[in-house]
């Protein structure tokens, strides 16, 4: 095993580890030795081609097939240079103000937090797009909104160049998303931080890493590591866990520190997801534009979020339910389509957590609960109804016994989409914001964490991604995890000359 | 066939869950066993086992219902069968049944030539394509 000895350490490249990196590379110009490890390739920008399972299978953990314990849902996220802001849409929202105040965490202010996002935002370029570029999709949804009264809102994103691919979750072809892969890591990597791909952290120790360097595989996509294949043992001042909330709170159950810690893994959340797809009698401009570009936010008083979305055909058959005729109809409709995701609010709880098997792998426990059923029922419904006001002849449902649903039954809606139609196992849900797993908090009884991220009871160990959410964000997560690794890096400036 | 699959079920198993297969022929098959086969590897053996052995069930539990196997059932008796499965109320034949379905959607919709037939052609280019 080879070893290596670094001031600062930190594991993952996402939209924490990335920020955490940037906003601690000036402390290599004092000499100071900073890695980034991470378990992902890094892709050339030609090697982008927005081919749907090639790329699913480069840019995300499990190709995007991680599954739930229980096998009901699958979470969705990157495993690359720049993590999952490699494959988001670039949607940019400031953290909710009363989630902040609900999650009560001793020390931490939505001031605070909103000052530092915004601070990434203006940094990653988010802004409104023009209304030139916004695609048809997009703009029925309005017109369905406005239709139906809903507060119907735009998202910022974070772009730059954007061509209107529509391939954002297959990684920009065009590199016009600003994510930490464009923006924080190449930065870090100008002032001298070194970040390391292909390599794996397998565990963490009292001021010690242990990891492996894969050899890239034959046909692969991306460049080879950095550090020659094999096991690694890095010494570290510092650590920091930016792995995402799956992957971190596993690194920590597999250390000696977990039974000094009893909240690891708990508190999980993912904003449970579906879509809801209309068709229309004419061709409508659907896959060409950005995909995500509005919003109606119905958290607070219904437990749900409707957005816009597009997806690529075989993520579309798969989030549709049922097989056969009726489920080919669909597909065959893809330039009729419109497309919405509903995405449920759910709570931590005692039950949602990760957890390791005996091998060490990653294993999530999941089950749905009553409040983001109904917020999947209530937001099928409202996202029925959007379709219909836009003018779709019919709309696939897929919590209906029969799961199309033509004009003339629009006004029996609430009895086709009932409760009862909500099978898991059956429904197809899906998720792509895994949070919590080492939430902050007061102490370890009821944390993993302080607000700035330190693991309690460990003052060389800190966490900064979505695993430090004590609670679900109720929306897209990306700009709150910069903010509060901002939050981590500041402290880890403050400590430096004691910890390092 | 991708992880020792029984051709016959297997492709019963993909025409039923998208029609249109039932006009493949054996280039069309074989982009499709392909995607499978890449999907598989690298799964863990007992999961290519678990699914070798739900396909075998698949093909002999119709017996008990219809008298026949599921590769002899006509496609709306495979059809009402696999509905059977998919609504099932053991969750893990449901998850089960879940899991052969995405490998399936997968084979079909993951080929460039079923994203032209359903009229999928998002491009580097975008807007500039379209105009």
């Amino acid at each position: 095993m080879k070893r290596l000895k670094y001031d600062i350490v930190i594991v993952g490249s996402g939209a924490g580890g990335g920020t955490v990196a940037q906003e601690l590379s000036p402390l290599c110009r004092a000499g100071l030795r900073i890695a980034v490890l991470e378990k992902g390739p890094h892709l050339r920008d030609e090697e982008f081609t927005g081919r749907e399972l090639e790329m699913a299978g480069a840019l995300y953990e499990d190709g995007g097939g991680f599954l739930t314990s229980d096998g009901a849902m699958t979470i969705a996220f990157g495993c690359a240079y720049g993590g999952s802001t490699v494959v988001y849409t670039g949607t940019s929202m400031l953290p909710p103000e009363r989630v902040i105040h609900r999650w009560g965490v001793p020390g931490l202010t939505h001031a605070d937090l909103e000052c530092r996002a915004r601070k990434f935002m203006a940094e990653n370029n988010a802004h409104l797009i023009e209304d030139r570029l916004i695609n048809e999709n997009n703009q029925m949804f309005v017109a369905g909104c406005r239709k139906l009264g809903y507060d119907v809102q735009q998202f910022p994103v974070n772009i730059k160049g954007c061509r209107g691919s529509s391939l954002c979750n297959l990684g920009c072809p065009n590199q016009a998303k600003q994510g930490t892969d464009r923006v924080q890591l190449p930065n870090a990597e100008r002032n001298g931080v070194e970040v390391v791909t292909r390599c794996e952290v397998l565990r963490v120790d009292e001021r010690s890493l242990t990891a492996r360097v894969a050899a890239k595989p034959e046909g692969a996509k991306g460049d080879p590591s950095g550090w020659e294949p094999g096991d690694y043992q890095i010494d570290a001042g510092i650590v920091v866990l930016s792995a995402g909330a799956v992957n971190t709170p596993v690194l920590l159950l597999r250390s000696r520190m977990a039974r000094r810690l009893p909240q690891i893994g708990r508190r999980f959340t993912v904003h449970p997801a579906f879509i809801i797809v209309g068709e229309h009698a004419r061709p409508i401009v659907n896959f060409v534009g950005h995909p995500k570009s509005y919003y109606v936010d119905f958290a607070e008083s219904e437990h749900f979020v409707l957005e816009t979305c597009m997806y690529f055909p075989f993520i579309t058959a798969k989030s549709m339910a049922g097989f056969g005729q009726s489920h080919s109809a669909f597909m065959r409709a893809f330039p009729r389509l419109q497309m919405i995701l509903v995405l449920a609010c759910d709570d931590a709880d005692e039950v949602n957590r990760v957890a390791i098997d005996r091998a060490g792998k990653p294993v999530v426990h999941y089950r749905f609960q009553r409040k983001a059923i109904d917020g999947l029922i209530h937001g099928a419904f409202a996202a029925a109804k959007i379709l219909f006001a836009a003018g779709a002849m019919r709309v696939h449902m897929p919590v209906a016994r029969e799961t199309t649903i033509e004009a003339r039954d629009a006004p029996r809606l609430d009895e086709i989409a009932t409760r009862a139609e909500f099978v898991p196992g059956q429904t197809p849900v899906s998720a792509a914001h895994p949070q919590g797993g080492c939430g902050m908090g007061s102490d370890a009884s009821d944390s993993v964490t302080d607000s700035n991220g330190r693991v309690h009871g460990l003052p060389w160990l800190f966490v900064a991604d979505a695993s430090l959410f004590p609670n679900s964000l109720e929306i897209n997560p990306y700009v709150t995890i910069m903010a509060l690794a901002d939050r981590v890096a500041q402290r880890i400036r403050e400590e430096v000359p004691a910890l390092v | 066939m991708p992880a020792g699959l029984d051709p016959d079920i297997f492709k019963a198993v993909v025409s039923t869950i998208v029609p249109e297969a039932t006009a493949f022929d054996r280039q069309a098959w074989d982009d499709l066993e392909q995607i499978v086969e890449a999907l598989l590897r690298g799964r863990p053996e007992a999961l290519k086992r678990q699914l070798r052995m739900f396909l075998r069930g698949i093909e002999w539990l119709p017996v008990l219902r219809f008298g026949r196997r599921f590769t002899r059932l006509s496609l709306a008796g495979r059809t009402q069968f696999l509905r059977q499965l998919q609504n099932n109320r053991v969750q893990k034949i449901r998850v089960g049944f879940w899991g052969l379905r995405t490998i399936v959607l997968a084979g079909y919709y993951g080929r460039p030539q079923a994203a032209q037939a359903i009229g999928y052609a998002a491009r580097r280019e975008g807007w500039e394509a379209l105009r």
